[in-house]
Formats: structure tokens, sequence, C-alpha cells
């Protein structure tokens, strides 16, 4: 009976190894596979005590080569290691590293989203004579071993607004939240409150959550996996990916095939080794803090060694975060310090006690710690050509401010809120005793016939909607940018022409005075950028600032360099991002501009440094942001995790800025996709955009490509993420900067700031 | 009466809809190249969203205007003479032939042969309880409808009126509207076919369905 499971077990193993190299190492796998046969084949005819020594044989043969091919394992090989059905799923890993636990909400596929599973959990661990059961609330994908209900571990939105219920309720219990990312993506469905925008609130609330956050990589794919990912330890299994896009996805972009179409084989491999998405790529990049190392090909279920290493793991993962930020623990932090590095059998964290659970100064601690370490990272994927001394004087120039504004607004601004407080109380009541003192005599002029009646155009002007006719009558119908289409002698016929039946335009009628704007039905064709920061913004009131940060290759991509030298020199711009201090109606803001024209507006580690010091700048001078989004098609592939780690960066310098009581605004006008929307766009309270614009988390290619889905062509259109909550209104171009100044003015406040 | 079978005999000596193509405003013409006998398709996919063949393209004011093919079908006609001269409105650029399908045919025919009951107004309709309870029972043609009778309710905005058929007497042969959707004003709600004649109808869909040979 032994012999059999042994028999069968190492049949798996064979079939396994298969699976990972394919037609690769062929001799290897015929070696084995012969072995095994042979021996399947003597079997009835060996004395029992023979078949155990000649099964033992052949393990260790099994395990030999496993050892030698594990030196050979490519990224592309590693990817396939983390998608077999073989491979650890998170059932397993709750069944062995937590003592026990129960699963919330879902029971195999009668689950809101049976690919999002959480589990309140418990370690128990023994120090001295004395016997603690610490609580942690498990969050992460579940794929199963082959389960078709749960997706391929692909949360749908629902599932990821559980996962943030759940954090919030460990907030709540303050217990410490262990997330373990299994995902190979977001399933991109648009569906309320659409897959983008639930990634956008789970990266804002993480990077609030007042509890410490552990999470574990296997498979990180993008989007998905930074819904869970934001923590303040990363670990990440030694044979896991983590990475801005599938090999297959970046290989259909490369090769810039047509839908349906597949990518070749060898296409592939090379960009899974020039995505640099393994974790030792990922822990030299700084982006996974510790890999933790799994036996030869793979961990899978019946690794039980791997399972107390990733056991100990979680453990000082949490202890060490908590003792960061405790207050006194000199000998429990040094003992822990001194074991990182060590075997497992040397590795005994369990008997050094530390609770978890931390004070309101400790978790204010956690919080900073937290932000620090993601603004910290990708410093090194860009390039800033700016000579020493200007970069010293720029840090001189950002200390005065953080002086200057903390004396402003800190100091002097609170003790003046608490005095026009004082002063308001003190005439409102004055107000209503001489309002009755008076009335007599009021009554008195009022029946004289004297009395004229008020002019109400200053309370009409501001509170009623604008009217594009009426609007900014000082401009005549003239913007002060005009597009350069509109020098072509052409008529043009509007898309909407069969079923509106709007006549054809002129090019220099619609480009120049109707500003891309169809006069018959209203249907507005894409502008350019220059459009917007010529006519939206005050006059010679803008000034850029950061504009030596320049985009880079990091990862080395091949052909990257070529590219981004191509649309350096077709934009002027060194980067997609934009940033620049301009007037609204002599509002000041602080704009952020994701530029279409720049490789699709991509957003890699520049675009996302120049967004986060525009955030922080806003903040020092406590001007409103506005994040004004011509266009993005996403994080740029070619950057690889420097990309993707944009998401949760910039969603926590967002983060900071609203919690300092800023305004944050996000106007969307061409076509936004992906990372950027899933995360510091999608995350803002105030959303609109262009009638022109068109929102969403993938495109229809993509979405037709991982789901198999066709999407209607107007999936994406602005109204429908208006109806699914996405967004809060739609405007009309030539009504934006009447519409900025009311949204500032409403939502703001004349004099800045609305807290 | 209608002869059924006349007209299942004419449409079957022209199994073809011709559909003429126009000019829909002035321009210069450039033909696509088609040939007579070439294939064309009209729009395809779940919402018609992927165009149909490219027939021909009008240049006016330096602004190329597509024109598709809106029907499956055969060129029948291209009138090649008016390659790169300028067209007014209306004039004739080619002529498909367009095979009827089954359906199509069967369409034609019963509502020739059936008397149409229209909605008088833009409004969602249904069939009044005791014809409802029947039709669920046993199907529409288990209905007999008389002049005067209450058969429907028209519900606008969650206000509900009765509707009486008038119309001669029959059974209720076909139905073209849908639960929970507006129907037009004019557009035909049910076709009636007097009773004598169902087994004749009955007849003539049966020949359709087993004589009429699809091409595709």
């Amino acid at each position: 009976m032994d012999i059999d499971k042994k028999i069968q077990h190492l049949t798996e193993r064979l079939s396994y190894i298969k699976d990972i190299f394919g037609t690769k190492q062929a001799e290897n796998v015929r070696l084995l596979e012969t072995r095994l046969e042979e021996f399947v084949q003597r079997e009835n005819a060996l004395p029992a005590k023979e078949k155990l020594a000649a099964v033992t044989t052949i393990e260790d043969l099994f395990g030999f080569v496993e050892r030698k091919l594990e030196t050979e394992l490519t990224p592309m090989d590693k990817v396939r290691i983390v998608r077999h059905s073989q491979r650890i799923c998170l059932r397993d890993i709750l069944e062995n590293v937590y003592d026990n636990y129960t699963e919330i909400g879902g029971k195999d596929e009668n689950s809101i989203d049976p690919s999002m599973l959480i589990a309140r959990a418990y370690i128990t661990r023994r120090s001295g004579k004395k016997t603690y059961h610490q609580p942690v609330m498990v969050i992460g994908q579940e794929k199963g071993h082959g389960e078709e209900f749960r997706n391929g571990g692909s949360v749908k939105p629902w599932g990821n607004a559980k996962a943030l219920q759940y954090m919030k309720v460990a907030e709540t219990e303050d217990i410490p939240v262990h997330t373990y990312v299994f995902t190979p993506g977001s399933f991109p469905v648009e569906d309320a409150p659409g897959a983008a925008q639930q990634i956008a609130k789970n990266l804002y609330e993480m990077a609030g959550l007042r509890v410490p956050i552990i999470s574990v990589f296997s498979e990180g794919g993008s989007g998905g996996a930074e819904a869970i990912g934001l923590a303040d330890i990363r670990l990440m299994l030694s044979h896991g990916y983590y990475s801005v896009i599938s090999p297959e996805g970046a290989a259909a972009i490369e090769g810039r095939l047509r839908s349906g179409d597949r990518a070749g084989g060898e296409l592939i491999e090379k960009c899974a080794m020039q995505l640099k998405m393994t974790s030792d790529d990922n822990v030299r990049m700084g982006y996974i803090d510790h890999a933790i190392d799994e036996p030869p090909m793979g961990a899978r279920p019946y690794h039980y060694d791997f399972f107390r290493r990733l056991r100990q793991e979680v453990i000082r993962a949490t202890d060490e975060v908590v003792l960061s930020v405790k207050g006194f623990t000199p000998f429990r932090a040094m003992a822990l310090r001194r074991r990182r590095g060590k075997t497992i059998e040397d590795l005994d964290i369990e008997n050094i006690y530390v609770r978890w659970s931390l004070s309101p100064a400790a978790r204010a601690t956690l919080l900073q710690k937290r932000h620090k370490k993601f603004l910290r990272l990708s410093r090194q994927a860009f390039l800033d050509r700016r000579p020493y001394f200007r970069r010293f004087s720029a840090w001189w120039y950002d200390k005065g401010w953080d002086i200057y504004s903390y004396f402003k607004y800190d100091l002097w601004r609170k003790h003046q809120k608490q005095l026009i407080y004082a002063v308001e109380e003190v005439d409102a009541e004055a107000r209503v005793l001489v309002e009755k003192v008076l009335r007599p005599w009021r009554k008195l002029t009022n029946a004289l016939p004297t009395a004229q009646g008020k002019d109400d155009s200053k309370e009409r002007e501001l509170t009623m909607l604008s009217q594009w006719d009426k609007e900014d009558e000082a401009r005549n119908g003239e913007w002060s940018y005009v597009s350069g289409r509109a020098k072509e002698d052409r008529a043009i016929t509007c898309p909407n022409a069969a079923t509106h039946g709007c006549l054809d335009l002129w090019a220099p009628d619609l480009f120049g005075e109707f500003a891309g704007v169809c006069n018959y039905c209203g249907h507005h064709f894409p502008m350019e950028y220059q459009w917007y920061l010529h006519n939206i913004f005050d006059p010679g009131s803008i000034f850029e600032f950061n504009s030596e940060v320049e985009s880079a290759n990091p990862l080395g991509f091949e052909g990257l360099d070529v590219k981004l030298e191509e649309a350096k020199k077709k934009t002027g711009l060194k980067s997609a991002c934009t940033t620049f201090e301009a007037r609204i109606d002599n509002v000041k803001v602080v704009v952020a501009m994701l530029v279409a024209p720049f490789r699709g507006g991509t957003v890699g580690a520049a675009e996302g440094e120049k967004f986060i010091q525009a955030a922080e700048r806003a903040k020092k001078k406590r001007f409103p942001f506005l994040a004004y989004v011509h266009g993005t098609a996403g994080i740029r592939i070619q950057e690889g995790v420097n990309g993707v780690i944009q998401m949760p960066r910039c969603t926590i310098a967002v983060r900071r800025y609203i919690d300092a009581g800023g305004l944050y605004l996000v106007l969307y006008d061409t076509n936004s996709y992906a990372g950027p929307l899933a995360s510091f766009l999608g995350c803002s309270p105030y959303q609109f955009a262009i009638r022109s614009a068109n929102i969403g988390f993938a495109g229809p290619g993509v979405i037709k490509e991982t789901t198999g889905m066709d999407i209607p062509p107007d999936y994406h259109r602005a109204y429908r993420a208006l109806s699914r909550g996405h967004i809060q209104g739609i405007w009309d171009r030539r009504d934006a900067r009447h519409n900025l100044r009311q949204a500032l003015l409403t939502m703001g406040g004349r004099n800045l700031y609305y807290r | 009466m209608l002869d059924i079978t006349k007209l299942l005999e004419e449409i079957k000596a022209s199994p073809y809809e011709e559909v003429v193509i126009h000019a829909p405003h002035t321009g210069i013409v450039s033909f696509a190249g088609l040939k007579e006998g070439d294939r064309v398709v009209g729009p395809t996919g779940m919402w018609k969203e992927i165009p149909g063949t490219r027939l021909a393209t009008l240049d006016r004011e330096r602004n190329k205007k597509p024109i598709l093919s809106v029907e499956k079908g055969v060129v029948a006609k291209v009138h090649s003479e008016l390659e790169g001269t300028f067209v007014e409105a209306g004039t004739p650029l080619l002529e498909l032939r367009h095979y009827l399908s089954k359906d199509e045919v069967l369409g034609i025919i019963l509502k020739k042969a059936l008397y149409l009951f229209s909605a008088p107004e833009r409004a969602k309709y249904y069939f009044a309880p005791d014809a409802d309870k029947k039709i669920k029972a046993s199907g529409p043609k288990a209905v007999t409808v008389h002049d005067g009778q209450e058969l429907f309710i028209m519900s606008r905005m969650k206000r509900e009126a009765a509707l009486n058929y008038s119309g001669p007497e029959g059974v209720i042969y076909a139905v073209y509207f849908q639960h929970n959707e507006n129907v037009d004003a004019g557009a035909p709600l049910i076709g009636v076919c007097p009773p004598d004649q169902v087994g004749m109808i009955e007849d003539v869909v049966i020949r359709v369905q087993t004589e009429w040979v699809e091409q595709d």
C-alpha cells in the first residue's frame, strides 16, 4: 500500500517536471521516466524490503535531478511553476502555517467571489510556560488546485471589496493583517464600482490602515496584486513572480500583435527575462523586503518543512513591524535581527513573545514608517540630470517652504481659526439682537415708496449652472490656443452623423472656434493637451517645476531607449507627466498633467516621482491639487515593477495630501485606463471627465484576450463611468475652465482649503 | 382573400431583394474595386459594431466618406462609368442582390396575409389577464379575438389603460411585441388570421421551411 502511494507521488512529481519544462530537459525527464517505469514493472517480483530500498533510490534520484534542474530555471519556468495546479495555494497555507482558522464568507463556490479568501486565523506561540493565541486576519487570492470557479485567482471588484471590508474589521479589532498574493491579475469587469475603482479604494484605505500588514507574494500580477499588496513588509516566495504584466501580455504588446494572435514562445521567454520579475530581481531593486526559500522546483503541498519556514517568516515579519514602532524593545528587536539569514533549524521565533496590538502612538508611527518606506522606493529608476548645486538649492527651497508652512498654517492658522470662530459666534448673537431692536424702524422704512429691488445678477452668476454661449464673454469665442488641425482646409464628418444627422464640419471651424466639439450633437473630438494648458489656466500663470526629471530605462529593456528618445524628440517633453503651478481665475493650483502623446501617457518611475513631488508641493503650499489626465494607457510595462510600484507610491502621496486637508481633483480627457486609474487617480473623491473621455480598467483587446468576452463598443465611455459611479460629472470641453473654477470654489473655498 | 400560393411563387421567382445604393450626398466617387458577382457583407457583430464591406468612397471637401454595405448579398451592378466623377446626392452607384432568408420570406408572407393590429402610441403593452392566461397556457394561437374585445393593457410610466382590439375576427397568429419593452406608435402588435385560414397559413410556413433553400 505504502509503495503504491509513493509510486503515485513520484508519478505526480514527474508530470510536474514535464509540465514546467515542456520540451526542454528531455534527457533528464526520460531518465526519470525510464527508471520509474522499470521499477513499476519489477515491483511485484521484489520482496518487501528490497521494494522499499528501490523506491528510496528512485526518490533520491528524483531529489537529485530536481536540485540540478533548479539551477537551470529561467524566469518563464518560474512563471509556469507558479501557475501549476500542484503549487501550494492559500488553503494549504492556512492549514499548515496557522494553528486554527475560520474561513469568512465563503464555502467553495458559494461566496461573493470565490477567488478572494478571507479567514480569521490564530498563531499559537509559547514563551516560557505561557501559551499565547495571536489572532490575525488572513486575506488572499485563492487559486485552489485547478478549481474552475475560482477564476484562476482573478478577483472581481466585489472580491476586492470583501478584502477591504475585512481589513477594516482587522483595524477595529487591532489585529495584524497577513495578505497572500496569488493572482495573475484582476478580472476586468466594469460593473459597479468597476475593477479599477475598487482597487483604487483598496490602495487608498491600505495606505492609512492602522494595523501591521504583512504580504507574501507568490504570483503578483499588476493591479490585482496591488489591491492587497501595500504592506509594511513584503515577503516573496523564491519561485514567485511579481510583475506589471504577464510575459504573454508583454509579448503581445512588444510584438504588436493584433487581438487574437498568439505570441511565439521565444518572444515570451525573452519578455519574461527582460521584465525582471523574479524574487531575486525584486529583492535587489528593493520592492520586496525578503525572499523565502522554497524547496527545489517550487513548493508543493507536501513540503511541510517549507510551511514551517513560511510560518517562522511571517511571524518574524509581524514581530519586526510591531517592534519597530513600539517604544521599549531593545533585546527582542536585537534577537530578531540576529536571526535573519539563519537556517531553519536555528530559527525559533516562537519563544520570543511580542504582543501584536498597538497603542495609538505606535499606530501613528506605523503609518509614517509605511509612507516613508514606499515614498523612498524607485528613486533610482529615473534620470535627474540636474547638477548638484541645483539639486542642493532645490532641496533648500523645499525646506524653506516646510518651515514657512509650519509657521503659517500649523502654528498661526490654528489660533487664527479659533479666533475667527469666536468672533463669528459673537457676531451671530449680536445680529439677532440688533435685528430685534431695529425691526420697528425697518418696517417703517420698507413702507416708504423709495425702496428699490435688489440686483440679483451676482447671485445668479454664483448659483446657476454654466451655459456655454454665455460663459466667459471676454474671450468672444476665441481661444488663446488653437489646434494645428484648424489650419487644414477640409471637412470632417462627425461619427454620430448617421444617428444624429450631424452636418459635415469644416476643420477650421471645428478645431478653431468650436474647440473640437461637434456643434450639432456635441460629440467631442480629442484635442491636444496644449489646448487645455492655454485655455483653462489664466494666461501666463503657468510655472513648471521638476521638468528635469526624465524617463529612463531602468531594466535595460530592449528597444525602450530608442522609443523614449523618439518620444522626447517628438513632444519636447522629458516624461509623460508635466507638473506645474498655475491659476484658474486667480485660484492657485498645483497641476500634474499626464500627457497622451508621450508614449500613450504611460506612467513609469519618473512620472510617479513627479506626481508625488507635485502632491507634496501642493501640501506644503496649501494649494488645491489637480490631476489633469489628458490620457494614460496605464503603467509603462517596459519598466516592470519600477512602474507598477508607482500605484501604491502615488496613492500614498495622495492620501497624505488629502489627510493634511487638501482638495484633490481629477479630470479625465481622452483615454484613461489601467494602473494609474486603479490607484492614485481612482482614489480621488472628486473625479470628472470631459465628454471625449473613455475610462476603464482594461481596454477592449485585453478584455477579449483575458476573459474571452466581447464588450459593447461604448463600454468605456464617460457616461458609462458616470452611471457605474466612478466619476462624479461630465463636462463640456468649452465649459472646463468655468466648471473647474466652480469646483474649486464649492469644494475648496476662495482662499483655499477646505479644512 | 390573399392568394398565398401565388405570393410564394412570386417570391420564389425572384428570391432577391434588390438594394440600390445611392450616393448619400454630393462628391467625387471612387469605387472600391468590386465586380459584379462579388459577395459583400452587412454590419456584423453582437452590436452590429463591425462595419460592412466598403463599396465606394465619396470625397467632398477633402473629406473621404466610405459607403458601406448595409446588407449581405452579391453585387449585381456597378455604375463604374461614374468612377472619378462628381455625383449628386441620390445618384445610384451600385446595385446589390440580397437573397432572402427563410425568416425574411416568412415575415413578408405573414405581414401580407395577416391582419396587423398596430400600437396607437409609444408605450409598453401587455395582454389583458384572461388572454394572457390562455396564451401562457397554450400559446397565442389559442386566443380568438373579435372587434371591440379588451385585449391589451397599455402601460406608460406605470399608468395603465385598457386597449380594445379592432379589426376582423380571428386567431392571434403572430405576436410582434416583447414583454417590458416599449413599442413605437404604428408598430404592429399582433397579426390576426381568420380561423378558416389558419390551416392554410401553417401549410405555407411548412412549405417555406422545407422548400426555401438558404443561399449563403
